[in-house]
């Protein structure tokens, strides 16, 4: 199988670390050679962050560049037109509705761009949800990003309930059942 | 079947150090080496803990082998300038049993002040650096550095970089071997190291390093791959991992041992390729020894010395293929920032309205030097700001540092800022300090030091008072302050900046990202009474949003509820409401 690659991206805070640990997982249960790579230490102080994950038989270069994204999962719209170019041209964009100012648009120095999922899909296979509203509705507003990743894992090759045992072994005991509501809700949504 | 396991490069290297029996760990927090040790604690058979630096962790490291058990020290690149003292001699005694220091170097700065190359610091201190390229090999070559150590009675460098210790890939569990401790002999021609015993141990150093090279040919860590003999690479590390993306049908020499070289292995790989290529990261280590041997390759004239390489690179320099025809966006940057609720943001506000100067240090509060606090004029590295405030006193003289203080956290304090202090307290210095205590090392990810009072293993001990030790070494005015509690700062900061004596404020307050540590509100804005004056977005808080018509929103998942930008309001039009 030729290697496939996932980006998640977001604002350092977010928790992207936790989806990328569940994304490894499903790849490890089925058998395939997985890479991730992550980032920590300064940038995830309110910064642009990125997460990689490679899977296939054999994977070598543990990072994906421009052009090569099968899947990529933004934790927020001015984050997912930041990294839309690395989607390969029939790469699927998933993103969370949501909207995080950064203190260049705080202090005025720049503007936040309007109307981003749209812009984005004249290019690109889009699929927007607003994982927050969802999130708080189910009340913990923490969960946004396993909802989002629900959303994401319909695009993927895995079944729905290997999905829901990873997400069981790989979250602390008490926190399994929301998280897994959660990712129900992104998955049917 | 064995366990196989996703692990992080930084967890592999400590399950490799447990593999191979290792009995001592000492570190201090530095991105990107700070998991080793948060990984390597869970096992009970190591002991292992936060040194207050990396000098000190470095000397803990080396009494344990000296003792006779296997030792390692782990911190970043810049990490090993400062236990460079210890490591340069020890290089010359040698080891009792396997001494093993790992060096995490940060192409590409993802969190470090330089993108310093350890290679170098090997070369110049003698010693071996092994290089991993992936999880497995971060295991394996752990267990390969211990033989190696006690084979050639050297400490061994790991060298591994940021893209190395943050990335997950398998890894194949072995149990550990225990390894018994080897007695000890007093052996003072060896461990003293006085201007008679060091020569001696010089002229060993030279042998064992040419033995390295002469036996490397032979290590399972360096790796001819001959396939397609027109084009060849030396390379190692995660830039073998490029190099096997885009010329899966190259032939490849991957150097495990990257000091020192194994020069005939190179030499008979280079005799066997049309064209050589050498890909390294950083600098011209291994191109600059290759090409003095006469070896005619092509290195750093096309590959860059600066950042993090790519397959995109390669493709984009050898292939001249353009790589991507989407541009991307221009977008708004999203650089990091202080998190909302820090307590940092609170005391640079007030250093904001007083125009006063910072010389900053290494932290968290780095990040106050760029817009919109702007408070923080230099940072150099830990413990620089208290000495370079005194430098500049001394060479412009006390007028000149009253509008200016001192920034540095609480355990970069503990790490080197005690030395600086204690320099400014003998000879007469009348800066002020401010210690930004928030009870953690925070920027790493929240490691205990010795004022938190608990340790690496998560034992409690008494912690050692910031406040008591600068008393203790004679400063008379030490002032503890409640890093939210504006006014009261703002005084603080004024009357000792103006003071003719050397002074120390402690601003308190954890780092909010600590378990635990919740105020108990959020802040919600009172819009009838909102004037928009925008004094509650001055600081930067990543809560607060400026509306279209001019007043404020806060985003109520993300606020901490510190409760700044409400003190900073002169209307009440900020207030507090249960979470």
């Amino acid at each position: 199988m030729i290697t496939k690659s996932i980006m998640i991206v977001g604002v350092g805070g977010q928790g992207t670390l936790l989806t990328s640990r569940i994304l490894g997982g499903i790849m490890q249960e089925a058998g395939y050679d997985v890479k991730l790579s992550e980032v920590h230490g300064m940038a995830q102080r309110g910064g642009s962050v990125v997460t990689f994950v490679r899977y296939g038989e054999m994977v070598a270069e543990p990072i994906v560049e421009e052009g090569q994204a099968d899947v990529l999962i933004a934790f927020e719209r001015l984050e997912a037109l930041r990294y839309a170019h690395f989607l390969k041209k029939d790469g699927v964009l998933i993103v969370n509705d949501w909207r995080i100012d950064p203190i260049t648009v705080v202090t005025g120095a720049a503007e936040y761009p309007e109307n981003i999922i749209d812009e984005l899909g004249r290019k690109h296979k889009v699929y927007a949800i607003d994982a927050m509203k969802e999130a708080l509705a189910l009340g913990n507003s923490k969960t946004f990003n396993v909802i989002v990743l629900g959303a994401a894992a319909k695009h993927m090759d895995f079944a729905k309930e290997d999905w829901l045992k990873v997400i069981e072994k790989t979250v602390p005991s008490k926190t399994v059942e929301i998280n897994q509501k959660a990712f129900l809700v992104g998955y049917e949504s | 079947m064995a366990e196989k396991k996703i692990m992080l490069g930084n967890e592999a290297i400590a399950r490799g150090a447990y593999e191979a029996g290792v009995k001592v760990s000492a570190a201090y927090p530095g991105t990107p080496s700070t998991e080793i040790s948060e990984s390597i604690v869970k096992y009970d058979e190591v002991y292992a803990e936060w040194s207050p630096n990396e000098k000190v962790a470095m000397e803990v490291a080396i009494g344990a082998s000296i003792s006779g058990v296997r030792a390692m020290a782990s911190m970043k690149h810049v990490g090993v300038n400062v236990a460079s003292d210890p490591l340069y001699t020890a290089s010359y005694t040698g080891v009792g049993r396997g001494l093993v220091l790992v060096a995490a170097d940060d192409p590409g700065l993802y969190s470090s002040q330089n993108e310093q190359d350890t290679r170098c610091v090997a070369r110049a201190a003698q010693v071996p650096v092994l290089e991993p390229s992936d999880s497995q090999e971060a295991k394996d070559f752990m267990k390969f550095a211990f033989e190696m150590s006690e084979k050639y009675d050297t400490p061994v460098i790991v060298r591994t970089t940021t893209r190395l210790s943050h990335s997950q890939g398998m890894v194949v569990l072995e149990e550990r071997q225990e390894v018994p401790d080897k007695p000890y002999e007093r052996n003072i021609g060896k461990f003293v190291m006085m201007p008679g015993m060091a020569k001696g141990r010089h002229v060993y150093v030279e042998k064992r390093m040419e033995a390295m090279s002469e036996d490397g040919g032979g290590f399972f860590v360096n790796r001819a791959e001959y396939r397609d003999t027109s084009i060849g690479f030396i390379t190692s590390g995660i830039p073998y991992q490029y190099v096997r993306e885009v010329f899966p049908e190259a032939s490849v020499l991957k150097l495990g041992m990257v000091n020192p070289l194994p020069r005939k292995m190179i030499e008979e790989f280079a005799s066997k390729v049309d064209k050589l290529y050498i890909f390294e990261e950083l600098e011209p280590v291994i191109e600059e020894q290759v090409k003095s041997w006469g070896i005619e390759a092509a290195g750093k004239e096309i590959f860059t010395r600066q950042g993090e390489y790519s397959a995109n690179m390669l493709r984009r320099i050898l292939l001249s293929e353009e790589v991507t025809e989407a541009q991307a966006a221009q977008v708004p940057a999203r650089p990091p920032i202080l998190c909302p609720g820090c307590p940092h943001r609170s005391v640079f506000s007030v250093l904001k309205k007083l125009k006063i100067h910072a010389a900053g240090d290494i932290g968290c509060y780095t990040l106050g030097a760029v817009a919109p606090l702007s408070v923080i004029d230099t940072t150099i590295c830990m413990g620089a700001s208290i000495s370079s405030l005194h430098g500049m006193e001394m060479a412009k003289g006390k007028e000149y540092v009253k509008n200016w203080v001192a920034v540095i956290g609480d355990s970069t304090f503990m790490h080197t800022g005690v030395n600086s202090l204690m320099n400014t307290v003998y000879n007469q210095g009348t800066g002020t300090v401010i210690i930004v205590d928030n009870s953690t090392t925070g920027m790493t990810g929240h490691q205990d030091h010795a004022a938190t009072g608990k340790t690496l293993k998560g034992k409690t001990v008494p912690a050692i008072s910031i406040y008591h030790f600068c008393k203790a070494i004679g400063i008379e005015h030490v002032v503890e302050v409640d890093a939210f509690d504006l006014p009261l700062l703002e005084k603080v900061i004024q009357e000792e900046t103006e003071r003719d004596e050397v002074s120390v404020i402690i601003t308190k307050a954890p780092c909010v990202l600590l378990k635990g540590n919740h105020f108990p509100d959020v802040c919600v804005p009172v819009p009838e009474k909102c004037k928009k004056c925008g004094a509650c977005l001055k600081p930067g808080c990543p809560a607060l949003t400026k509306k279209e018509d001019g007043s404020i929103a806060i985003d109520a998942t993300m606020c901490n509820g510190c409760g700044l930008c409400m003190q900073l309001c002169p209307f009440d039009a900020i207030a507090k409401e249960p979470k």
